[in-house]
């Protein structure tokens, strides 16, 4: 367990001490978000309607380009490969790295959405249904993107390759997000069951993908 | 010291700027705090409430200053760049790295001002009107400045990059500004120092200016001069490294 | 007493076949050195023994050992590339790694750590972000791996690359210390790292019969 720790406390000091990263996921968030009304119109009723959407699928693609880097500087300065040869699994290798990729960008997205959505008319009273789905939601994104993480580690192009492959894993978890923010508004028990059904995903990605992600690294180690 | 020098050349010596900057800082220090100290006491107690706006045009004063500073920013950093990418003056990319997060903090401050101000007006914090939204995008090209020179290592790239993102920036932002402008044409006219404010609003609003600009240089020669003792610690760091490099090949013999 | 043993081995890297039939044995307290001229297989052979090549023939095992763990996990492997991270300051790369690869309390670690970095002529630079340090410096740095964290086998892809006189002299000394204590190294390397007794084992169909005649220096 030590091992796994000492793995999530390195991801994170790194997160920190190069800031850019979520920096950059953050403009690109803000960007993205921004680039919408102009294509629309200001028209603030339309806006409201679909902020939340909006608001999670930026967050899908700023979540997912951030998760580029995710093996490439271990691949890249060899710590991956002396990975391969500690006692922990490598499996928990790549959970421990997915978990610090939630920490450090999933929740700051997360968080910031609300902020964000104050340029959309968000209805500051869906904001508590937002973050909470985006909480919920966002393991399965670092954790489902660690997937297509690994499988991009040697790929030219990796970027938008990434995304081809990733934001279709990424449906369900938009859909039961969006519906969860959708029954909010209007009864407490619809929003429950998907509210339920999204936590339901993150944690079986959680336990599904490090697999998955483990087996691509250790086939492009070879 | 080389009489030749022309003045820039003489102040373009890191050594020369930190004797001077530090000479200089507590006067613009002082001034800064003692403008918007004044400028405060006369918003807060002299200057009346607007006829239509009440209390909330007390924004104003902190608002015109910070949205006249985020555009005084993004040209001191376009000056910068160019002075580095032109006349490879040493201290001009300390100045543009040190200017480009001031910049885009009072870029900020302008942002949430208006959006604070809007509120009562508009019944929204945001709307999509030209100006803010121009501003906004000024706050995205900081963003970019910024994001660009931290991601690379190699810092004498980053500041060649960052120099030519920045005027790249410089050469599309009347553009930018116009097509914001045509996308949407709603909103009140522009603040001036002149014509439509009031005597009694103009006065606090320029002391307040000069105050926010007096600090947008003190804090820019803080961060010029802290950038570079940090290229100094660096500089340090790496000659020791070089030393302890030659000991141990030395001890090898 | 450590063995390992490959037997009838056979590694293919893509359609081309790179070793085939090959079979040794390296025994604890005698250095095996993997020698061969460039594309002989030297580092494929040392990827494979630390388990991150499947050979396509033959097997790897190890004896004379209890445990159930396979070679990766007690091997150090340290190949072309260091594992150091530049915003980690040289002490916080060597702690991190021997916190993952061995564990201990926390003291423990830091001893285990300063003790390294003065080992190979590091410790005036602990607290210097890594990124900071020449290429030599880095290379020691990641070569401190091998004694913060106790593993039986030492698996060295070319250790000595861009290490001065003194350093290799330092590794050539730990290598000793670790043969003595019941350890098992193979490296495949260009010099003959100035140890006692080294056994070769020559890759290759045109492998010289003086490793030294067909060196490189690096």
């Amino acid at each position: 367990m030590s091992a796994f720790l000492a793995l999530l406390k390195r991801d994170l000091t790194l997160a920190v001490r190069e800031g850019a990263a979520l920096g950059t996921a953050l403009g690109f968030y803000l960007v993205v978000v921004a680039m919408l009304p102009l294509g629309l119109g200001p028209d603030l009723k339309l806006l409201s309607r679909i902020a939340p959407g909006i608001l999670w699928i930026a967050l899908l693609l700023a979540a997912l380009l951030s998760l580029a880097r995710l093996f490439e500087a271990d691949h890249e300065d060899g710590s991956l490969e002396v990975m391969a040869t500690a006692p922990l699994p490598l499996e928990l290798a790549v959970a421990a790295k997915a978990l610090a990729h939630w920490i450090s960008t999933g929740i700051p997205l997360a968080l910031m959405a609300p902020v964000i959505g104050l340029m959309l008319n968000l209805d500051i009273a869906l904001t508590p249904a937002l973050i909470a789905t985006m909480l919920a939601g966002t393991p399965a994104i670092s954790f489902l993107g660690s997937v297509g993480a690994a499988l991009t580690l040697n790929a030219r192009r990796g970027g938008l390759l990434l995304a081809l492959l990733v934001l279709p894993l990424y449906i369900p978890t938009l859909i039961f997000g969006i519906s969860a923010i959708g029954f909010a508004g209007v009864a407490q028990h619809g929003f429950g069951a998907s509210f339920l059904i999204l936590l339901a995903i993150s944690v079986a990605s959680m336990a599904a993908a490090p697999v998955a992600a483990a087996a691509a690294l250790r086939l492009q180690m070879s | 010291m080389n009489p030749m020098q022309t003045l820039t050349q003489r102040l373009a010596n890191p050594t020369r700027f930190m004797e001077l900057s530090r000479a200089v800082l507590p006067w613009v220090a002082a001034g800064a705090a003692l403008f918007i100290g004044y400028a405060m006491y006369l918003v807060f107690f002299v200057a009346p409430p607007d006829y239509q706006q009440g209390e909330t045009v007390k924004i104003m004063y902190i608002h015109v200053p910070s949205a006249w500073l985020a555009m005084m920013g993004y040209a001191i950093v376009a000056l910068s760049s160019f002075g580095l990418l032109v006349f490879r003056h040493p201290l001009a990319d300390v100045s543009a790295k040190a200017a480009a997060p001031i910049g885009a903090a009072f870029t900020l401050a302008a942002l949430i001002t208006g959006s604070l101000w809007g509120k009562p007006m508009w019944g929204t914090y945001w709307v999509w009107d030209a100006r803010l939204t121009s501003v906004l995008i000024l706050f995205f090209l900081y963003l970019g400045l910024i994001a660009l020179r931290s991601s690379l290592e190699d810092e004498s790239l980053a500041g060649k990059l960052t120099a030519v993102l920045a005027l790249v920036g410089v050469a599309i932002l009347p553009i930018i500004k116009f097509s914001v402008d045509w996308w949407n044409t709603l909103h009140q006219p522009s603040t001036g120092f002149t014509s439509t404010v009031d005597p009694s609003m103009r006065t606090p609003l320029l002391i307040s200016a000069v105050g926010f600009t007096l600090l947008f240089i003190a804090l820019h020669l803080k961060g010029m001069q802290n950038e570079i003792l940090r290229r100094r610690v660096k500089a340090l760091r790496l000659a020791e490294v070089a030393r302890g490099d030659r000991l141990a090949s030395a001890g090898a013999e | 007493m450590l063995h390992l043993h490959a037997d009838n081995l056979s590694v293919e890297r893509g359609t081309r076949t790179v070793i085939s039939g090959l079979s040794f044995a390296a025994k604890a307290g005698e250095p095996l050195l993997v020698v061969g001229p460039n594309g002989a297989g030297k580092t494929t052979l040392i990827r494979t023994i630390a388990g991150f090549i499947k050979p396509s023939a033959g097997t790897i095992a190890l004896k004379g050992d209890v445990g159930d763990r396979d070679i990766g996990e007690r091997c150090h492997y340290v190949g072309h590339l260091t594992g150091i991270k530049a915003n980690l300051s040289a002490a916080e790369n060597l702690a991190f790694w021997a916190t993952f690869l061995d564990g201990g309390t926390h003291d423990a670690i830091r001893d285990r750590v300063e003790e390294a970095l003065s080992l190979f002529g590091l410790g005036a630079l602990a607290d210097y972000p890594a990124g900071l340090l020449s290429a030599g410096q880095k290379r020691r740095l990641g070569l401190a791996r091998l004694s913060v964290a106790g593993r039986p086998i030492w698996l060295l892809d070319e250790p000595t690359v861009s290490l001065d006189a003194a350093s290799t002299e330092l590794l050539a000394r730990l290598i000793e210390e670790h043969l003595v204590g019941g350890g098992l190294v193979i490296a495949a390397t260009h010099l003959p790292l100035g140890l006692e007794e080294p056994v070769y084992l020559r890759l290759g169909a045109q492998a010289a019969a003086d490793p030294s005649a067909e060196e490189e220096q690096p």
